[in-house]
């Protein structure tokens, strides 16, 4: 098979690989935060309708779509932000979840939405390179931030958040920050999405996205950015590779979510796990 | 028309509590958020109905009989999943993602094994009579499962408030380590929740099955969503909380729709959600002041 055959076959295999990476370290941001937020998936669908109506309704140029496909979100999340975050733990998960209902459910009611039909015939704009592009972006902002006092604050928020607190480390503005720029993320990677996919419909959006994202999360592993590229990576190609299985496909997932709780709660990238294996591998050959 | 809203919505609403009553307790006493609750209330749905079509049982023994099953499926989650994660000192987002995940394994099972299609009860079950009493229709379908909602929730109550394992329970919902050391089998009545819980559930997806007259793998999940919503209204583990929520949350539903188009009921739950949580995360009928787990 030649290359551009085999490209015109995977080529949304592919970029799906890099958009649901995307997708996945959104929602590591704000898991390495310690906050659960189950809006990923909304935000992906404000994202993804607000840059699909740019190019398909106004013919704006397909940067400033995802521009405002980024933006608004981030704008949406700020605005939300700022009450949702005083709840933490369960009470945030639940919030979040049903902001994501309320969502779905505007996009599936509004006119210019398309209504319960969503909207078809989106220009097929994004190509291989916009999509490497916002992951490097992406990996580079997050290895950044990791690095930075934000970084070293979120840490600190995760493992205790009264003592950073205490600290002197201004806990409201970090969190908000973490969910806004999760949302800009998932936004981007949204309005991405619906220009090789071609078609957006308000279901894409609701609660089974946010579980799914949430699931390439926990799998990879949130100890760093290579969890959720690995995680989002596997989750994209499984349904493919399980595709003999027809209705029972999901359950591989719900397995999946099951089985890396009660077994490998760091998932699948654990860095201590990679530094024990090398060191008793070091002490076997010392001996 | 007010007064037969009126009946609509405690009809509605009794079902909701129902199912929101097994949610909370869970959580009160486990501490834990069951996201497979909706999936052991689909599950319910199914048993009751493979009871009375493929095994031909008739409904008085085919209900209890499913409710045991859906109960079943509970501790069996409790004692697969939620139990090792007990064992671990899990944060409490472990259980989360996790009984999301068997909710999806559930969905997925009996998508496969049932097919994606709507089912029914078998219709020549019930009267298909009602019963009028000045501007009210009742039909006696509907009058049934109110009664039986509200039975069980007498029940549940009386349990909790009268009994001493109700007393033992009330202890372990204060603090497991305290009910410990006075000689409260801690363990066994996390097992004995997760099952009454499970099986409360199950009661609710067959009473809801049969008041919309359809069942499907898909049926769990907006309930999931109704029962987050009704606990939360009524504050998190709270067993009158989540009774009066699932009643709130019913009547909201159906004059919902004489005053908002009928496509936006589905947000309102969701949204009177969202107000609560940011108005008094505590619920409408809590009265602690802060939780924050």
């Amino acid at each position: 098979m030649d290359w551009s055959s085999w490209w015109d076959t995977y080529s949304t295999l592919v970029l799906s690989i890099g958009v649901y990476g995307m997708l996945a370290l959104s929602i590591y941001l704000t898991l390495s935060c310690g906050l659960l937020s189950l809006a990923n998936a909304a935000f992906m669908g404000i994202g993804a309708y607000m840059s699909a109506i740019a190019t398909l309704q106004f013919e704006w140029p397909f940067a400033f779509a995802l521009f405002l496909g980024t933006v608004l979100p981030a704008a949406v999340a700020f605005l939300i932000g700022i009450p949702v975050l005083r709840l933490s733990g369960v009470y945030l998960a639940m919030a979040t979840l049903g902001f994501g209902e309320v969502v779905r459910v505007v996009l599936l009611n509004l006119d210019i939405t398309g209504g319960p039909l969503g909207l078809n015939g989106i220009p097929p704009l994004t190509t291989w390179w916009h999509v490497v592009l916002a992951l490097a972006l992406t990996v580079a902002l997050l290895q950044a931030l990791r690095r930075s006092r934000i970084g070293r604050a979120f840490e600190a928020i995760r493992e205790d958040e009264t003592a950073a607190r205490l600290m002197g480390i201004a806990t409201d503005r970090i969190k908000l920050l973490a969910f806004v720029l999760g949302a800009a993320i998932a936004g981007l990677a949204g309005g991405l999405n619906a220009h090789y996919t071609f078609t957006l419909s308000p279901g894409n959006f609701g609660f089974e996205s946010a579980v799914d994202i949430l699931t390439m999360a926990v799998l990879g592993g949130i100890q760093g950015v290579a969890g959720p590229l690995l995680g989002g990576a596997i989750l994209t190609l499984l349904p493919e590779l399980l595709r003999g299985l027809q209705e029972f496909r999901m359950a591989a997932n719900g397995l999946i979510l099951i089985a890396v709780v009660l077994f490998m709660p760091q998932g699948l990238w654990d860095p201590a796990r990679f530094r024990r294996w090398r060191r008793s591998r070091g002490t076997r050959a010392e001996a | 028309m007010f007064a037969q809203q009126i009946v609509n919505a405690i009809s509605l609403g009794s079902v909701y509590a129902l199912f929101a009553l097994g949610f909370t307790l869970v959580f009160g006493i486990l501490g834990v958020i069951n996201l497979s609750h909706g999936g052991i209330f689909m599950v319910g749905a199914y048993a009751a109905l493979l009871l009375l079509t493929r095994f031909e049982i008739p409904f008085w023994a085919a209900l209890p009989l499913a409710m045991l099953a859906a109960g079943l499926l509970g501790l069996a989650i409790d004692l697969l999943i939620l139990k090792q994660l007990r064992k671990r000192g899990a944060p409490h987002l472990m259980p989360m993602i996790a009984t999301i995940g068997a909710a999806i394994l559930m969905t997925s099972l009996s998508q496969g094994l049932f097919g994606s299609e709507t089912r029914r009860f078998p219709l020549d079950l019930f009267d298909q009579e009602s019963f009028s009493w000045g501007p009210v229709t009742i039909p006696v379908l509907q009058a049934g499962i109110t009664a039986l909602s509200v039975l069980l929730m007498l029940l549940m109550v009386w349990v909790l408030k009268r009994t001493r394992i109700g007393q033992a329970l009330r202890a372990v919902a204060e603090s497991p380590k305290a009910a410990s050391l006075l000689g409260i089998p801690v363990e066994r009545l996390f097992h004995l929740t997760s099952f009454v819980a499970a099986a409360l559930g199950g009661a609710a997806g067959i009473l809801i099955g049969l008041s919309f007259d359809a069942i499907s793998p898909f049926m769990g999940q907006p309930m999931l969503h109704k029962g987050i919503a009704a606990i939360i209204l009524g504050g998190l583990g709270d067993v009158r909380g989540a009774v009066l929520g699932g009643l709130f949350l019913g009547a909201a539903e159906v004059f919902a729709v004489t005053v908002l188009s009928s496509e936006y009921r589905d947000a309102l739950s969701f949204g009177l959600l969202f107000l609560v949580l940011l108005w008094r995360p505590q619920g409408l009928f809590g009265a602690s002041a802060t939780r924050s787990a």
